[in-house]
This record gives structure tokens, C-alpha cells and sequence, in this order.
């Protein structure tokens, strides 16, 4: 057993799955975000009808990483989830109204509006509340003897509720990019126009939780400090990236705004894993702390390793059925 | 008024659960039925099934995706407010309900693709087994978190260091003592529960003589299982009410309303307990029933519940009402099934307008049973989260306040009202439009598996076409 660190396989795992899912549900509950602004309604039509088809596999992966946790780093599920209570319910009511909106809209036609603002608003909490969690990791949570021991609201402070507008930001940048590349015509000038400031939004977001974290963080000021010489180069690399995204979004580019809005996620995630290595739940217990039995990570790992390719296959598949432009009406069942 | 975290939890869990229960309840009898329907028109060819598989597959869809919206609360559920009891059994349940989402995916992405949207593209073979895994896929699911759920009734393969379960057996864990009953009274209920809601839908369509050829059809078929399924159910839930009685003898003495220990106990069939005076009001009994009902002797003993502590009782009231509630909507299954088949012998079933008026209004009764079923085993199991290990206070979120699971309970009810309602005026037009209009080009382009309603194309607030008011 000594030979394999399982607890690392997990986090590598779990760390994986939600980076998965905060770039692919990011651009659909951004596509939501963004919707009550969308010139038209041929425009909804359009930027629903190109999410989709896609948009499915995305809540597998936090059902996933929920019960993924509860199995690896039980720590985590039973500290995280008590102490952002209400923001839990917040984001799982969000996800259920997205969810219902997005099903029922298509098959509407007198009410249609009734479900925008459902997919509007579902989805703009749920943004929030996800970047509420990532805040109050950071954060870090007040426990005793391995249990959570803060109040109901100690994780809406004004850095979480700053991080929570800022993954808002974020997730409407991945969605207006990714209506670039879906969609032609008056739906992607319209895109086109609205993308920079976005790109503006979440890099003034971006600056200010880098200046805040470290401050309002010792042991991340010292992480910072104490490897500068080589750690500039992820801020820098950042900001080098969203001046490119601006540049591509002036020549007209299709893709490359949307696959560079992934890469600066890629950069603010691998920022906070610098930040916070090896805290699972910070101050206090690393991933090695918040593990569960060797045997049941080991018993589990044999279903996810069977399950990985099989959720990787599906997906890729599903993105090359509909790659291309969104055809107008698509999505659209029957009538 | 002080609020109580731990009841307004029971009572937050027994909502968001219930709820939930209530889709996957249908959808596994519902497979099942669709597996057989694919089969038998893959032997005969016959046009009727065919129509009748496609019919209720896309009430499947629409239901199978309810459920799937409701589960999503539930992943959580054990961490916002059961924190404590999550992390101490982490070691057991965390792999265990993974293992569900692991099924519940693999199905998804694969079979459920098929069986939705596959018909036209693969050989007639091939969206036959996907027919068959799809329904042997719901019944792994309900495996897993049956296990996870009788483990907590009958904990078995660990051991408790430091207040943490650590596994000893994963074989003893996962097939514990009263998980094969369970599973055997539950995959019955699902039975039945699809049974009866099909024989209800064709009653009604036969009522308005509509769909004529199918609807017999489908009665018939499900007339002949409800005749064998629901006498079968009574076996069986003896059998689990025997396993019970070894293992969690106090809630057999609440369902029995039994207060003390008895030779030659007598079966109480009606009663009002009174726990605060620890007796029965106005209560009607037949002499040594429950003795030989338990134990095969008349004079075999029956504990009571005065054998424990008042603390470590269950609620008796509901676990007594649920259980008979429970019995005697089974009893009414029994009589109206086994008339049915009957006159189905006689050849009177289909004319014979108020049997069928009585499986339309039955249609909401097995989902009444399987809940109340639900509550006697869980309520029962009180005041014990893992029976004998762990209790309810022991096992509740310690941070947890008495408003803060009050507002996320009635934030919930209020989100799985929008929800029911209009899943269910939904599920309704999609009834209404029935089996006979011809189905449109096969959706659109984007219907996806894991989007089990893209898989139906009526709309949800137009004038169903099929539909005669």
C-alpha cells in the first residue's frame, strides 16, 4: 500500500473533476447569465440551442465530485458542506431551476419568458455560490476536533461575495466567448461587442482577489514571498493571456477567445492550488488529514478508473456530434 | 420557540427523500415493463407493442428526469445536515452511493442514449438489450443505495475506532442481514407500483374509448402480474417483517403498537397509542395473532416496547398508522388484482366499467404505500441513525441551527413544488396525448441521453393533439 499514495491519485482525481466542471457547466450557466441581455429572442433561441446538447454531462460531475468526496476526503464533505449551508441550498436550487428551465423552455411557447428568467436566475446564483465556496475555501474555516464549529453566515464575507461576483464575471466570459464561436450573424456581434468588457470585468476581479488573498492570508503572503523569483510568472503569464484574448476579440476570432478564456481559468485554478497546497481544509488539515481509509479509496478508485474513459468518451463524442455552428431552431423539439 | 436542528432535519431529510423516492419507485417497474414490451415485439412483431413501448418510454423519460432533478439534493444531504454521521461511516457510505453515481452515468451515456433515440440506427437487437440494460441498470442503482440504507438498519463488516467505522468485510457490509429482504420488498413494490399506474392509464383510455387495441392490451398484462405481484408482496414483506423482528425488535413493537412484553400476543388491528401513558386507547385486537404471526407459536414471546428506556423508542404513532396504512392499501391491491384476473378469466374485464373507473383512482395509491412503507422502516429505526451504534444526536450536523434547516425546508418544498407541478402538468398532457397520434420526426437534433425529456416532444402549454376533452 506504501508503494502508491492513493490520497494523492484522489486529489489528482477530484481535482480533475471539478476543474472539468467549472469549465463546462462555467459556459452554459454563463450562456444563462447572459441571457435577459441577448439582443433578441431568435438570440436566446440560438445560444440555448448551442449549449444544449452539451450542457447535460456537466451536473454528473458534481453529483460525482460530492460523492467522491464523501468517499476520499470525507473531511471535506463534512466540513465544507455544514459550514456553506446556505449557500449549498442556494446553489443546488439555482442548478434545479437552470435545470427545469432549460427543458421546459423548449418545449414552451406562451410562457416562454416565465422560463428565461428561471434559467437567468437559476443560473446567476448558482454562478455566485460557486464562487462563494472557492472564497471560503480560501478563507478557511473555523473547527474543532474534525467538525466545523463557525455560525450559518461565516462564509459571506465581502472577499467571498467579491469572488462570487467575480466566478459571475468569469462564467459569462466562457459563455459570450462561447457564443462567438456557436453562432453567426447579429447573435455574434453582439457577442463580439460584449465580450471585452467582460474580459475587463474578471481581470479587475482577478487583480483584486490576488492583492487581497495574500494580505488578508499570511501563510499564502509567504507562499507568495518566499517563491517569487519563480511564481511571477503565473500573474504575469495571466494578464499576457487576457491582453491576447483582447487582441484576438479585436481581429474577429472565433475560437481562440473562448479556448483562451479556458486557459485563464486554468491559470486562476492552478493560482489557488499554489495558494493553498496541501490545505484540504485550511488552517488546519491537508488532504493527507482529510482522507478516508486507504481501503475504501482504493475500493472506489477501481470504479472510477472503469468510469473516467467511459464520462470522457461520452463527452467527446457528444462535442464532435455538434461541433460547428448552432442551426437556427436546433434544440428546439417538434414544434 | 426554540427550534430543533435535529427534528426539523428528520423532517427536512424525510421531504427532499420522499420526494425523490417517489420517481425512481416508477421508472424501475416502468423499465422492466418497456423491457418486456421490446421483447415481445421482438418475438411477434405485433404493432401493438410497439406503440405501447414507445408510449411509455417517453413517460418514462419525462419521469426518469424528475428523479434525476431530485437526486441532486440528495448527494448533499447527508453533509449539510448529517455531517457527523457522514463523516464517522465515510469509509462505508461514501463508496457505496458512489457507486450508485458510477451506475446511474454508465447507464446514461450509454444504454438510455439507445433505448431513447437509437430505435431507426441500431439493429433491432441491439435497442432490445439496450431495452434490458436499462432495466437491470435502475435495479443496480436501487442495489447500491438499499445497501447503504439496510446497512444503517443492520450495520455489519466494520468495526468502530474512534468513533470512525472502519470496513472489516466489504461483502458483509454491502449483502448485510436485512439488505436482501429490503431489496426483495422494494424491486416487488417497483413492480407493482408501475403495474398498477399502467393498468390505471389504459383503464381511463379504455373508459373514454380511446386506444382501444393497446389499452386492452397493456391491462391485460399488467392485470395477470398485479394478480401474482401483489399476493407475492405479502410473502415477502412477512419475510422482511420477520428479518426486522430479529434484528430491530422495537420496531416491530411500535409497528404493533406493543407496549408490553407478551406471551401469546394478540394482533392489534386497531388502536390510538398513547406514549406519553405508554398504552393503547380504544384498542381492537385479535388473541395471540401477532405471536403467531412472529414467532409460529401461540404462546411465542413478543417484546415490548417498555423492554428499553422511553428514549430509545421510536415515534410509536407513526410507525403504527404507516404500518397499516401500509397493510391495508397492500390488501386492497390484492382483492382488486385478483378480481381483475378474474374476470379477465371470464372474459368481462374490459366491460366491466367500474373496476375500471377503480384502477384509475388507484393510480396515486402505490406511491402512498411505498412512502408509508418508507416511514415505518425509517422512523422506526429512531432513536438510531445506525441502529446500535450511533444515534440521531450523535449523528446531526453539530453547527446546524433550528432556523437554518427550517429555511432551507421550506426553500426546498417551495423549489420541488414548481418542480411537481410542472412535472405533473406535463406528465399529464403527455398522458392525455396517448399512443395513437403518430410520432413526430424523431425529435431534434440536440436530444441527448442524459436530457431524458428531450426524448418527448409534447408541449408543455399548447393543446395535446391527441386530447378529446
Amino acid at each position: 500500500m506504501e508503494l502508491i499514495d492513493l490520497t494523492l491519485i484522489w486529489v489528482g482525481l477530484i481535482g480533475i473533476g471539478v476543474f472539468m466542471y467549472v469549465l463546462m457547466d462555467g459556459f452554459d450557466l454563463g450562456v444563462g447569465i447572459l441571457f435577459p441581455f441577448a439582443p433578441n429572442d431568435q438570440a436566446r433561441d440560438e445560444m440555448m440551442g448551442s449549449v444544449a446538447p452539451v450542457w447535460d454531462g456537466n451536473e454528473t460531475w458534481l453529483i460525482l465530485g460530492g460523492a467522491g468526496l464523501l468517499a476520499a476526503f470525507p473531511l471535506i464533505y463534512a466540513v465544507f458542506l455544514p459550514a456553506l449551508y446556505i449557500g449549498v441550498f442556494l446553489l443546488l436550487a439555482g442548478l434545479i431551476f437552470r435545470g427545469i428551465a432549460f427543458e421546459f423552455r423548449f418545449k414552451a411557447t406562451k410562457n416562454k419568458h416565465l422560463w428565461d428568467y428561471s434559467f437567468f436566475g437559476g443560473s446567476t446564483v448558482a454562478s455566485f455560490a460557486q464562487g462563494a465556496v472557492i472564497g471560503a475555501y480560501v478563507q478557511g474555516f473555523e473547527t474543532e476536533n474534525m467538525r466545523y464549529v463557525g455560525g450559518a453566515f461565516d462564509w459571506l464575507t465581502p472577499f467571498t461575495l467579491m469572488t462570487g461576483l467575480g466566478v459571475v464575471a468569469g462564467y459569462a466570459l466562457l459563455g459570450v466567448t462561447w457564443t462567438i464561436l456557436k453562432t453567426e450573424g447579429r447573435t455574434q456581434q453582439w457577442a463580439y461587442k460584449v465580450a471585452p468588457w467582460l474580459l475587463g470585468a474578471v481581470i479587475v476581479f482577478f487583480l483584486l482577489v490576488s492583492l487581497w488573498t495574500p494580505l488578508a492570508n499570511e501563510r499564502v503572503m509567504e507562499r507568495w514571498l518566499d517563491n517569487i523569483n519563480w511564481l511571477w510568472i503565473f500573474p504575469a503569464a495571466t494578464l499576457a493571456f487576457a491582453a491576447w484574448i483582447f487582441t484576438r476579440l479585436r481581429k474577429r476570432a472565433e475560437a481562440t477567445p473562448f479556448i483562451g478564456s479556458m486557459v485563464l481559468f486554468a491559470m486562476f485554478y492552478i493560482g489557488v492550488l499554489i495558494s493553498m497546497w496541501p490545505y484540504a481544509v485550511p488552517p488546519n488539515y491537508t488532504f493527507w488529514d482529510a482522507s478516508s481509509d486507504p481501503g475504501s479509496q482504493l475500493f472506489l478508485l477501481i470504479g472510477f478508473l472503469f468510469l473516467i474513459p467511459i464520462v470522457l468518451g461520452y463527452t467527446a463524442w457528444t462535442y464532435w456530434v455538434f461541433r460547428g455552428k448552432v442551426q437556427p431552431g436546433a434544440g428546439y423539439a417538434g414544434h | 420557540m426554540e427550534l430543533d436542528p435535529i427534528l426539523i432535519s428528520r423532517i427536512q431529510f424525510a421531504f427532499v427523500v420522499s420526494f425523490h423516492a417517489i420517481f425512481p419507485v416508477f421508472t424501475i417497474g416502468l423499465a422492466a415493463y418497456v423491457a418486456v414490451l421490446e421483447a415481445l415485439h421482438f418475438r411477434t412483431n405485433n404493432p401493438v407493442y410497439l406503440k405501447l413501448s414507445k408510449f411509455w418510454i417517453k413517460v418514462f423519460a419525462v419521469v426518469f428526469g424528475m428523479g434525476v432533478v431530485s437526486g441532486i439534493v440528495m448527494a448533499f444531504q447527508f453533509g449539510t445536515n448529517w455531517s457527523n454521521f457522514a463523516f464517522s461511516a465515510s469509509n462505508f457510505l461514501g463508496p457505496v452511493l458512489s457507486y450508485e453515481v458510477v451506475t446511474a452515468f454508465f447507464l446514461e451515456a450509454t444504454f438510455l442514449g439507445v433505448l431513447l433515440f437509437g430505435r431507426d440506427k441500431v439493429p433491432k437487437g441491439m435497442h432490445l438489450f439496450s431495452a434490458c440494460m436499462v432495466a437491470i441498470g435502475t435495479f443496480i442503482s436501487s442495489f447500491w443505495i438499499l445497501s447503504a440504507n439496510s446497512w444503517m438498519h443492520t450495520p455489519a463488516g466494520v468495526e468502530m475506532v474512534d468513533g470512525m467505522v472502519h470496513m472489516t468485510s466489504w461483502i458483509q457490509a454491502i449483502f448485510n442481514p436485512s439488505f436482501p429482504y429490503r431489496f426483495g420488498h422494494m424491486a416487488l413494490a417497483s413492480f407493482i407500483t408501475g403495474g398498477i399506474v399502467v393498468a390505471g392509464v389504459s383503464a381511463w383510455y379504455l373508459r373514454n374509448g380511446r386506444n382501444i387495441e393497446t389499452s386492452k392490451k397493456a391491462l391485460k398484462m399488467c392485470v395477470i402480474m398485479l394478480a401474482v405481484a401483489t399476493p407475492l408482496q405479502l410473502f415477502v414483506g412477512h419475510e422482511h417483517g420477520l428479518n426486522t423482528f430479529e434484528h430491530q425488535p422495537m420496531k416491530v413493537a411500535a409497528m404493533e403498537g406493543a407496549w408490553e412484553t407478551k406471551e401469546g400476543a394478540p394482533l392489534i388491528l386497531f388502536a390510538i397509542p398513547d406514549a406519553a401513558n405508554e398504552r393503547n386507547l380504544f384498542e381492537i385486537s385479535i388473541p395471540y395473532l401477532a405471536s403467531i404471526v412472529l414467532t409460529k407459536s401461540p404462546s411465542g414471546v413478543v417484546p415490548g416496547l417498555l423492554e428499553v428506556p422511553a428514549d430509545e423508542r421510536p415515534p410509536v404513532g407513526i410507525v403504527f398508522w404507516s404500518f397499516r396504512v401500509m397493510v391495508a392499501l397492500g390488501l386492497i391491491f390484492i382483492a382488486v388484482y385478483l378480481l381483475a384476473a378474474w374476470q379477465l378469466y371470464r372474459g368481462t374485464l374490459y366491460e366491466s366499467r367500474r373496476l375500471l373507473q377503480v384502477f384509475t383512482w388507484l393510480i396515486p395509491t402505490p406511491f402512498i404505500a411505498v412512502l408509508a412503507g418508507w416511514f415505518v422502516t425509517e422512523v422506526g429505526r429512531q432513536p438510531w441513525m445506525i441502529q446500535g451504534v450511533m444515534r440521531l444526536d450523535e449523528a446531526v450536523t453539530p453547527s446546524i441551527t433550528g432556523w437554518m434547516a427550517l429555511v432551507t425546508l421550506i426553500g426546498y418544498i417551495a423549489v420541488y413544488a414548481v418542480v411537481l407541478y410542472a412535472g405533473l402538468f406535463y406528465l399529464t398532457k403527455v398522458i392525455k396525448g396517448g399512443p395513437d397520434p403518430v410520432d413526430k420526426a424523431e425529435d431534434s437534433s440536440s436530444a441527448r441521453p442524459k436530457r431524458p425529456w428531450s426524448a418527448v416532444t409534447t408541449s408543455i402549454d399548447d393543446e395535446p393533439e391527441g386530447a378529446r376533452a
